[in-house]
């Protein structure tokens, strides 16, 4: 680093460290735009460039944009300076239980034994889709499910809405008195009629929690494809985020238009796909970092879940109450409900469905359609 | 309705690096720490606006009143709620004294023609000005945009657009510029990402918790009448519950009002009976509260 050098450094050089460390600092998945660069340049022409401690803090001041960057931040400049960043890190118990919590899952769960079940005759079905609607996605072959891929690009998720604080003119409701006035002095203050306005409705913002756990992996694809439907239809009030062994948030990889190249974006961020599942820890992650703070407040939430829990499920029911006090309302979807004689006997299902509005299932094309219906209601 | 300040203030002297800004904040009674002085020298030296993120109860709304403190500027306050609309947060006309104006000039019948009435009508005074408007009209000044993460996105999106260039055109009136940036500091308590092309215009910083000395120095500096003892028994079971993983950690606002508390009952020190009884001053939620209870609390508040 520069301060190893006795002369002063010239500019080339600082332009060029600093340009250098913006590289790693993309490679570790900081954002660092051209422009954030260009004001770190800025930052450190004011501060000392020899010392480490203002070079820090003009890099984690300009180039980083949320706590998630600060850890990664930090392991960049030790990296890229060769020094101790001046911040200790915080979080460094956290990232060794998330390591410890990646184990493989334990045989308890199902899912290996589901393609043995024998597939309903449907050979003298009427159209090959209207066939494919109502099949269970778990037991598709690989043409069906192509298929399927496209028939999901027509489902159309409408978001439930609710009343805002904005008002927008109407002909009936509340008296628009500074409209009224406004209109009053181009008639030299004679009031002629009266101006209304009221409420404009908003979408309410719809949450979806999808289990990516081993035990969901014959639904998991299906499912992430229904919540890409969902977020391209609302982008802006729509959250996807997966649950496993620990909580990833997707909805910026949701948001791309091509649903294969969403879903391979999604597959490259979540760290634990086909893993066991925690869904009471995760679900207490989720509502630590998003929920109490604002996502999940008055939101539609939806967890697409199987409710298998390796922990107890104690924490569970707690924390599905606690989603229960923030949330507008909550739809648990579980694919095995589709199943003839299904009965949410799991300790998973039988802890969180005393906090459950809607208990839907979500195993065909068919039953998402539903579920969309459920959701624009609930 | 504030009006521009009739009277130049003096040359401001700003701090020339970021010591002598933590030295000027600590004599206010803000004692921030490496990364917030610096990050706030900087706002002042780049004339960038400064986002400032973390939980509740840190200081970010304190800084603002600290920093408007020590370089003597105004401060304006806006505070952010979904819905906010440019007319609360800009200016407005205010309609009824201009209609006042309209009849009083009908009533003395004077015979002033329309046109000289009409552009009456869009005179200054009639202006009612907004915190923006009046941070920019009062240049220098402090801005500060309290929890831009509770307005909704639109708004979000019409800030940028005056933080970029600190004008603001009134189609009636001209063009406002401020002479010279103000500050801005903007809050948010992260209940919702803030748009990346806002917090691009902005030096962002990530305020913690104090570490125990500091926060000791903080009750002592802010609450004089509070015993060191007790300020040190208040800060390290502050730290302990926020090491619990609580709902809602308590910030060193919390902290501030319990040490009051226990200084109001007349504790001079901090045992597990006067602790029970005020810990409605650090606990807002019952679970947090149950949860505390049902640890032994002499690990919790014992030890001086």
């Amino acid at each position: 680093m520069a301060a190893e050098a006795t002369a002063p450094p010239r500019q080339r050089d600082v332009v060029d460290v600093v340009l250098g460390f913006a590289r790693t600092l993309r490679h570790a998945g900081v954002g660092a735009s051209p422009d954030r660069v260009e004001a770190m340049l800025t930052a450190v022409a004011h501060l000392r460039v020899l010392d480490p401690t203002d070079v820090y803090w003009s890099g984690r001041l300009t180039l980083c944009a949320s706590p998630d960057d600060l850890d990664r931040y930090d392991a960049a400049f030790a990296a890229y300076f060769a020094g101790e960043a001046p911040r200790r890190p915080q979080s460094s118990a956290q990232q060794e239980q998330r390591m410890a919590e990646s184990a493989p899952l334990s045989a308890s769960d199902e899912g290996a034994g589901e393609d043995s079940e024998e597939a309903p005759d449907l050979k003298a079905a009427a159209s090959e889709s209207e066939v494919l609607r109502h099949r269970d996605v778990s037991e598709l072959s690989i043409a069906e499910r192509d298929q399927l891929r496209r028939l999901f690009a027509l489902l159309v998720p409408a978001a439930p809405m609710r009343p805002s604080r904005r008002r927008r003119p109407d002909l009936h409701g509340q008296v628009h008195m500074a409209r009224t006035i406004r209109h009053a002095l181009r008639d030299g203050g004679e009031i002629t009629s009266l101006a209304r306005r009221r409420a404009r409705p908003r979408p309410r913002r719809v949450v979806l929690l999808v289990d990516v756990s081993g035990s969901m992996s014959p639904y998991a694809d299906a499912l992430l494809r229904f919540a890409h439907a969902a977020v391209r239809a609302r982008p802006a009030s729509t959250e996807v985020f997966t649950i496993g062994t620990r909580l990833t948030r997707v909805t910026r990889e949701m948001r791309l238009r091509d649903p294969d190249k969403a879903l391979a974006a999604s597959g490259h961020a979540i760290p634990d796909w086909s893993g066991g599942t925690r869904i009471g820890e995760v679900l207490k992650a989720f509502l630590d970092r998003w929920g109490q703070r604002g996502t999940a407040r008055g939101a539609v939430v939806v967890v697409c879940s199987d409710g298998w829990e390796r922990g107890g499920t104690e924490l569970l029911g707690e924390q599905m109450t606690r989603l229960h006090r923030l949330a507008h309302s909550v739809v648990w979807v579980n694919p095995h409900k589709g199943r003839v004689g299904y009965q949410p006997l799991t300790g998973g299902m039988q802890a969180a469905l005393p906090a459950v509005d809607h208990f839907v299932a979500g195993h065909s094309l068919a039953a998402f359609e539903q579920l969309a219906g459920v959701i624009e209601r609930a | 309705m504030s009006q521009p300040t009739a009277t130049p203030r003096p040359a401001e002297v700003l701090p020339a690096d970021p010591k002598a800004l933590a030295v000027a904040l600590e004599a206010t009674g803000y004692l921030p720490d490496e990364g917030l002085t610096t990050a706030a020298y900087l706002a002042l030296a780049m004339g960038r606006p400064l986002f400032l993120e973390g939980e509740a109860g840190v200081g970010k709304t304190a800084l603002a009143h600290a920093l408007a403190e020590v370089t003597g500027r105004p401060m304006y306050r806006l505070q952010c709620y979904e819905g906010l609309e440019a007319s609360q947060a800009l200016y407005d006309w205010d309609f009824g004294r201009q209609l006042l104006h309209l009849r009083a000039a009908e009533a003395a019948g004077s015979g002033a023609d329309t046109a000289t009435l009409e552009a009456g009508l869009y005179d200054r005074r009639f202006l009612l000005a907004r915190p923006l408007l009046q941070a920019l009209e009062d240049a220098p000044s402090v801005l500060l945009v309290d929890e831009i993460d509770r307005a909704d996105d639109e708004f979000e999106a019409f800030l940028l657009e005056l933080l970029s260039d600190f004008t603001i055109s009134i189609p009636e009136l001209g063009t406002i510029r401020a002479t010279t940036p103000p500050l801005v500091v903007l809050t948010s308590n992260r209940t919702r990402e803030v748009h990346d092309a806002l917090k691009r215009r902005c030096l962002y910083h990530w305020l913690e918790h104090p570490d125990f000395e500091r926060e000791v120095a903080i009750l002592r500096q802010r609450l004089p009448q509070v015993t060191e003892d007790l300020a040190r028994q208040v800060a390290r079971a502050t730290a302990k519950l926020r090491s619990l993983d609580l709902l809602k950690p308590p910030g060193i606002a919390e902290a501030m009002d319990w040490a009051t508390a226990l200084h109001t009952l007349g504790a001079r020190e901090l045992d597990p009976e006067t602790a029970a009884r005020t810990l409605g001053a650090v606990l807002k939620y019952r679970e947090d509260t149950d949860r505390v209870h049902a640890l032994t609390r002499g690990a919790l508040f014992g030890g001086g």
